[in-house]
């Protein structure tokens, strides 16, 4: 095992905070790990044979092929945020490569820590190179005492060689006044796997993000799953796209939205390019206490064989299913947490156990709350 | 054990029990019997206390206290315990789970009865989500062998169950009811609805009760209440006016 890591600026509480995003300064069941405070770059280790953890600028100053993967799929110009991180004039993020044939079910952790009032800009570039698989949990969090604004702008690349899996795990805690702005999408070559999960179970003022996987090779497969708690003055624009752009291509997009006064947009758009592909689109709200959840689910299909489909539906938790519970000696609130934690748990195909049980926790830990 | 009185239930606007009089000792089972439609899960729900069954007039006592007014979990604190004859699909929540939380987290006990049930397989699945119509009841009973209620009301026991499962049923239904205790030693008590009569192969109960219209038009030996209905349907009954 790695040994532990030493992070002497951050507080206990904060420690908290970001073991709840996934973060294990223990190292304990990570393979390697990338830390990020504000515009500091921490550390970027890895102990596991054939996955490399770097910086983005030493990554880029060691690779000269690394170029080509930067910036590619997602283009400087593409917003102003984009733009904001690409005209950095030192750029910081990660690189995470694993080497052909690599098999790493152990996670990378990838922390972006938000300790003072500014914006944060990172760059990431993730590669799995033919036949490698590689798991990363992205702990996105700020510090308690983030007190008015700050943001996160963060760009993501990832590409997935032929038959390589990645999957990317991002679990949030970040604070009220936080902005937070993510970019990512991906490639995906034949027989590939990209699995994307997306946590938010904590108070933030504002995420908007809508990653797109590019299903460009025979039977890729995309799988985008969405748990999210929008709480009080909280707005949460979160999408998902999946372009199947190949034959046998395929792809998932799962979302569960619960509302306690927060604005949930739920946007997901899935292209059948090509024939012989298939597409799914879910999208489950709740409303609990006020707030809204807006679902715009979109599927577009344009050639003859593919096959695409979406089930939406926003509600309240059935009065029935509460007695029902109740019937069996819970009382109404426990009844009600039951059905709500029942209603989150989403278990997802191909994630290995460790970081299944990484979600299910921020999910517990949300619970309480309920 | 329970003891009700005078009992009026609304469903929505419309009175659906009129003057409801039972009485079922410790120890006793009773059946319910009557047409589609006559009440009998009305009376179920409404003795349970679930919300959409507005109690009117009258009262349900159970042990020596007035239940009438409780919230649902506290009639089942209080040892009451329903077999839904159509459960509500809960998405996400997995038969497993809830076992674990009403059985306290014994993890191991759960296993062992869902076993006899031949449910360890759903323990995994969301509760109710596609069983079908026998899955359903081994699921209810297998719920309440974890609940363990000492007034066990049952809503049709029997419907949807094939010929291999029913002994199952039966006998889990005989054990809840503590048929394989001495009739001395027996505590626990039932309301049985049933169409069939099946149930009486495994638990001898004591009173059958006919209901029709939302009235209990008369009681007496279950088996020879359920021969004439086979036997002369249910039209005399309707039309009695011997209440």
């Amino acid at each position: 095992m790695p040994e532990g890591l030493t992070t002497p600026s951050i507080s206990a509480e904060d420690r908290e905070r970001l073991k709840q995003s996934g973060i294990e300064l223990s190292m304990i069941n990570r393979c390697g790990s990338y830390m990020q405070m504000n515009q500091d770059v921490l550390h970027a280790t890895c102990a596991a044979k054939g996955v490399e953890v770097l910086s983005i600028a030493d990554a880029l100053e060691r690779y000269d092929w690394l170029k080509d993967y930067s910036w590619r799929v997602i283009p400087k110009d593409r917003d102003q945020y984009t733009q904001a991180v690409a005209d950095q004039k030192s750029p910081r993020g990660y690189v995470i490569i694993g080497r052909k044939g690599t098999k790493n079910i152990l996670p990378v952790q990838a922390c972006l820590y938000l300790g003072r009032e500014q914006i944060q800009y990172v760059h990431n570039i993730i590669i799995a190179e033919e036949g490698a698989e590689l798991h990363i949990v992205s702990g996105c969090a700020s510090g308690r005492h983030v007190g008015k604004g700050g943001a996160h702008y963060g760009i993501s690349e990832f590409y997935v060689k032929r038959n390589a899996k990645i999957s990317f795990t991002m679990i949030h805690t970040w604070g009220e006044e936080i902005e937070v702005y993510p970019r990512s999408a991906s490639i995906v070559e034949e027989g590939g796997t990209f699995l994307s999960n997306y946590v938010c179970m904590q108070p933030v003022k504002k995420v908007q993000m809508y990653p797109t996987a590019n299903l460009n090779g025979k039977n890729a497969v995309a799988r985008f799953s969405s748990i999210v708690i929008g709480t009080q003055g909280s707005i949460l624009d979160i999408g998902s796209r999946a372009i199947l752009g190949a034959e046998g291509a395929s792809a998932e997009l799962i979302t569960r939205a619960i509302t306690r006064g927060g604005t949930i947009m739920s946007r997901g758009d899935i292209q059948g390019k090509s024939h012989g592909t298939k597409g799914h689109l879910e999208c489950k709200g709740l409303i609990l206490r006020d707030g809204i959840i807006h679902a715009i689910p979109e599927i577009k299909g344009t050639v003859v064989g593919t096959e695409l489909s979406h089930e939406a539906a926003v509600g309240k938790i059935a009065q029935e299913e509460i007695e029902y519970l109740m019937a069996r000696g819970l009382s109404e609130d426990e009844a009600t947490a039951t059905i709500i934690r029942g209603f989150l748990d989403v278990r997802i195909a191909g994630l290995p156990e460790v970081l299944q049980k990484q979600i299910d926790a921020a999910i517990d830990t949300a619970e309480k709350g309920f | 054990m329970l003891e009700i009185t005078d009992l009026h239930v609304t469903v929505g606007e419309k009175e659906i029990l009129h003057d409801i009089n039972l009485r079922i000792g410790n120890g006793e089972t009773h059946v319910l019997m009557g047409p589609n439609g006559s009440g009998k899960t009305s009376l179920l729900m409404a003795i349970m206390g679930f919300s959409g069954y507005l109690v009117t007039q009258g009262e349900i006592v159970y042990n020596g206290k007035d239940i009438t007014g409780l919230p649902v979990n506290e009639r089942a604190k209080a040892g009451m315990g329903l077999m839904f004859q159509r459960p509500p699909t809960v998405g996400g929540l997995k038969l497993g789970k809830l076992l674990e939380v009403t059985s306290g987290g014994t993890r191991e006990a759960v296993a062992e009865q869902a076993k006899e049930m031949n449910m360890l397989p759903f323990l995994g699945r969301d509760i109710n989500k596609g069983f079908s119509g026998g899955e359903i009841k081994r699921s209810e009973i297998l719920q309440l062998m974890v609940q363990q209620p000492d007034f066990v009301m049952l809503d049709e026991p029997e419907s949807g169950v094939d010929l291999e499962n029913i002994s199952l049923i039966g006998g889990a239904i005989g054990r809840l009811l503590e048929k394989d205790k001495h009739i001395v030693n027996r505590r626990k008590s039932g309301l049985i609805i049933t169409h069939t009569g099946f149930i009486l192969d495994y638990v001898d109960a004591n009173v059958g009760h006919m209901m029709c219209d939302g009235v209990i038009k008369c009681r007496g030996n279950p088996r020879e209440m359920l021969k004439e209905i086979k036997e002369r349907g249910y039209r005399e009954c309707m039309e009695c006016r011997k209440v």
